[in-house]
C-alpha cells in the first residue's frame, strides 16, 4: 500500500518541465532529482516527502524521450503518479523503471492538493479520506503487467533471454 | 491493414496485426545520442549481455550537447565513443556527424519497411521514407540492444489526406504545425498518423521529414508516408542494403479519416507555449523579436537553408536580432557552402554553426535570457525549451524566420520580399 500527498498538476505537463534540459549533461539519477519539476514548480523538491504522489489531468509527461524524467520524479520519492492520460513514451519509460501509473479520470477530477492518498497497486483501488471515496484506475494490459511484475524491462528482458538461452540448449 | 500494420507485422513474423494487440518486433536499427546513449549503456549492462545483438544495427550519433558544452557533457561523450569502440557499433563522431534525424536517413541507414526505434522522440521522422520509426527511452533501447527486439502495441492509424496546392511560402512545416493545432497536443496519443494527398505528394523530401517529425507533437507513435518515386529517388544513390515497401490495403482500417484543404492556409506560427498553439501569421499581431534560429532536426536541411538564404540574400538581419543558422549535417553543410548559401547568411549578418541540436532543447549556441523571444524553425516551444522559463518560444517554417530576422518583428516572407 503506498500512501502519500497529492502535488497537483493540469494538462500537458511537459519533460521540458519535470527536468529541463540544461540538467541532462549528467546521468545520475540523485542528480536529476534534485531538478525534479523545477520548470513548472521549483518549490517542489522543497515539499516533497517520501511516498508522495503526483496527479495531473491529461497528456502528462508530453515531449521528449529522456528517461531522465521519470527517473528524476521516481528519485525524488515520489512513490505514484496518477493522471487522466500520459504520454506514449512517459509511459513506457515509467513501467520499464518500476515507477508506477495510475489511469484513472474520477480520482483526478475528487483531489485537492494536499490531500492523502492510499493506493493499492495490485488492485488499482484509490482510496481519499480526506473526501471519504475511493476510486478504482484502468487495470493494465495483461503484457505489461508482466513487465511490471518482473520488476522492470531489465530484469523482464533477463528472463526472456534467459529461457531463450535454455530452448537453444535443448 | 493499414501501412503501420503491414510493417508490424512483418517484423512480429504473423499474418496479421490490428490496433491494440502486442507484439514483439525485430527492429533494423536502434538509435541513441549522447544525452540518452548514457542511460541506455548503464542499463544495457545490467542485463549482462556482453555484446549488442548486431554491431551494424546500432548507431550512437553525439548531437545534442556536441561539440562537448561542457566538462560533464564532455563525460557522458566519452562514455558513449568507448562503447561504440567497443562494441563495434556505428557511430558518428564530431566533423562527420550531423543532427540524428537528419543525418541517418543522408547515410541511408534508414530505409522504407524498416522498423526503427530510438531514445529520441524525433525518431518519428523517419517515418517520411515508409519506415515505422518512433521514439522510446534509454531501458527500451538497452533491451533491443540485448535482444534484437522490442514489444510494442500495435496503434490505430489516423489517415490524414491533404487536398489542394500550397502558396509560395507555405510549406511542410506550416501543414505539420496546422495540423497540430487542428488536432492539439494530444489528438493523435498511442495513434500512428499516415500522410496522403495532392499535397502530400507534391512535397519534397525535405518537407515530408519536416511533417513526419513532428507527429510526436500531437502525441504520435509515428507519422509515415507511403513510399513514391521522390522516395525512391532519395534512397536510390543511398541504399547500401535490400528493402520492402509497403502499402495500405484498400479496406484498411483507419481510426479516423481527417481532410484538410489546404490551398488557401497561410504560413503557420505556433505561439507560446504549445507547439498546438498555432495562428495563421496574418492574425499575429505585432511581436518583436531578439533571435531567430534556422535548423534542427526539423528545419536544418538543404532545402530549408536554400528557402531562408533566398530570403535573406541581399537584405539585413534587424541589428537587435541574432540570427542563428544550423545546417543539419556535415553534408548539408557542405552543400550549402558549395552553393553560397553560407555566403548569403553570412553576409545578411546571421552566424553559421557547426551541426548541434543546441539551441532546440536549451543546450549551447543560444540559449535565451528572462524576457527574451525567439521564433524558431525547431520542434518544440514548452516553457523553458530554449533557455530561461522566462523567454518565449514561437515556431515557424524557415521562411518565416528569415523574414522575421530582417524584420525584426514576426514577419511573413510576403511582407520583406518583392
Amino acid at each position: 500500500m503506498l500512501k502519500g500527498k497529492v502535488h497537483k498538476y493540469g494538462a500537458n505537463v511537459d519533460t521540458d518541465a519535470i527536468i529541463p534540459a540544461r540538467y541532462l549533461n549528467v546521468s545520475e539519477a540523485a542528480e536529476l532529482a534534485k531538478h525534479c519539476m523545477e520548470g513548472i514548480d521549483p518549490e517542489f523538491v522543497k515539499r516533497v516527502q517520501p511516498g508522495d504522489i503526483i496527479m495531473a489531468t491529461t497528456n502528462f509527461g508530453c515531449g521528449s524521450s529522456r528517461e531522465h524524467a521519470p527517473l528524476a520524479i521516481k528519485t525524488s520519492g515520489v512513490s505514484c503518479i496518477i493522471a487522466k492520460s500520459f504520454a506514449r513514451i512517459f509511459f513506457r519509460n515509467a513501467i520499464n523503471i518500476g515507477l508506477p501509473l495510475l489511469e484513472c479520470d474520477e480520482a483526478v477530477d475528487h483531489t485537492e492538493a494536499g490531500d492523502a492518498l492510499e493506493v493499492d497497486l495490485s488492485n488499482g483501488r484509490i482510496k481519499n479520506p480526506t473526501k471519504g471515496k475511493t476510486f478504482t484506475a484502468k487495470p493494465y494490459p495483461d503484457f505489461m503487467a508482466e513487465i511490471i511484475s518482473a520488476g522492470g524491462l531489465i530484469e523482464y528482458t533477463k528472463k526472456r533471454l534467459e529461457s531463450r538461452g535454455a530452448k537453444s540448449e535443448v | 491493414m493499414t501501412l503501420v500494420e503491414k510493417i508490424l507485422a512483418a517484423h512480429a513474423g504473423k499474418k496479421r496485426v490490428s490496433p491494440g494487440e502486442f507484439v514483439n518486433v525485430r527492429v533494423d536499427l536502434v538509435l541513441a545520442n549522447d544525452i540518452t546513449a548514457p542511460i541506455a549503456i548503464r542499463e544495457f549492462r545490467r542485463i549482462g549481455v556482453e555484446r549488442v545483438f548486431s554491431p551494424h544495427k546500432v548507431v550512437m550519433v553525439p548531437d545534442h550537447f556536441m561539440p562537448n558544452k561542457d566538462i560533464p557533457s564532455a563525460e557522458q561523450a566519452k562514455l558513449v565513443r568507448q562503447f561504440c569502440s567497443q562494441q563495434g557499433t556505428l557511430y558518428f563522431e564530431v566533423g562527420r556527424m550531423g543532427i540524428e534525424h537528419v543525418l541517418l536517413p543522408e547515410q541511408g541507414l534508414v530505409l522504407p519497411g524498416d522498423v526503427v526505434i530510438g531514445a529520441d522522440s524525433h525518431t518519428c521522422t523517419y517515418g517520411a521514407l515508409g519506415a515505422f520509426a518512433t521514439g522510446m527511452g534509454s531501458t527500451d533501447i538497452a533491451a533491443a540492444m540485448a535482444t534484437g527486439d522490442i514489444w510494442m502495441r500495435v496503434p490505430p492509424t489516423i489517415k490524414l489526406v491533404y487536398h489542394g496546392s500550397l502558396g509560395k511560402w507555405v510549406g511542410g512545416k506550416d501543414l505539420i504545425l496546422y495540423t497540430i493545432g487542428a488536432l492539439g497536443v494530444d489528438g493523435a496519443l498511442y495513434s500512428a498518423m499516415e500522410f496522403g494527398g495532392d499535397a502530400i505528394d507534391a512535397l519534397s523530401m525535405d518537407g515530408r521529414f519536416t511533417m513526419a517529425n513532428m507527429a510526436i507533437e500531437a502525441g504520435a507513435k509515428a507519422g509515415i508516408c507511403r513510399v513514391d518515386n521522390k522516395t525512391l529517388d532519395y534512397i536510390k544513390s543511398r541504399a547500401k542494403r535490400s528493402y520492402n515497401t509497403y502499402e495500405p490495403d484498400e479496406d484498411a482500417q483507419y481510426s479516423k479519416v481527417i481532410e484538410y484543404d489546404v490551398s488557401a492556409i497561410e504560413p503557420q506560427v505556433a505561439l507560446p507555449h504549445l507547439p498546438a498553439n498555432t495562428r495563421p501569421i496574418s492574425q499575429l499581431g505585432k511581436v518583436e523579436i531578439d533571435q531567430a534560429v534556422i535548423g534542427s532536426c526539423t528545419n536544418g536541411r538543404l532545402e530549408d537553408l536554400e528557402v531562408a538564404a533566398g530570403i535573406l540574400a541581399g537584405r539585413m538581419i534587424a541589428p537587435w536580432v541574432r540570427c542563428i543558422i544550423i545546417p543539419g549535417s556535415q553534408q548539408v553543410y557542405l552543400d550549402a557552402l558549395k552553393e553560397g548559401l553560407i555566403e548569403v547568411f553570412i553576409r545578411a549578418g546571421a552566424v553559421v554553426s557547426t551541426p548541434t541540436c543546441g539551441p532546440c532543447l536549451g543546450g549551447h549556441m543560444g540559449v535565451l535570457a528572462a524576457g527574451e523571444r525567439c521564433i524558431s524553425t525547431t520542434n518544440r516551444n514548452f516553457v523553458g525549451r530554449m533557455g530561461s522559463p522566462q523567454s518565449e518560444v514561437y515556431l515557424s517554417s524557415p521562411a518565416v524566420a528569415a523574414a522575421s530576422a530582417i524584420a525584426g518583428i514576426i514577419t511573413s516572407p510576403e511582407e520583406v520580399t518583392d
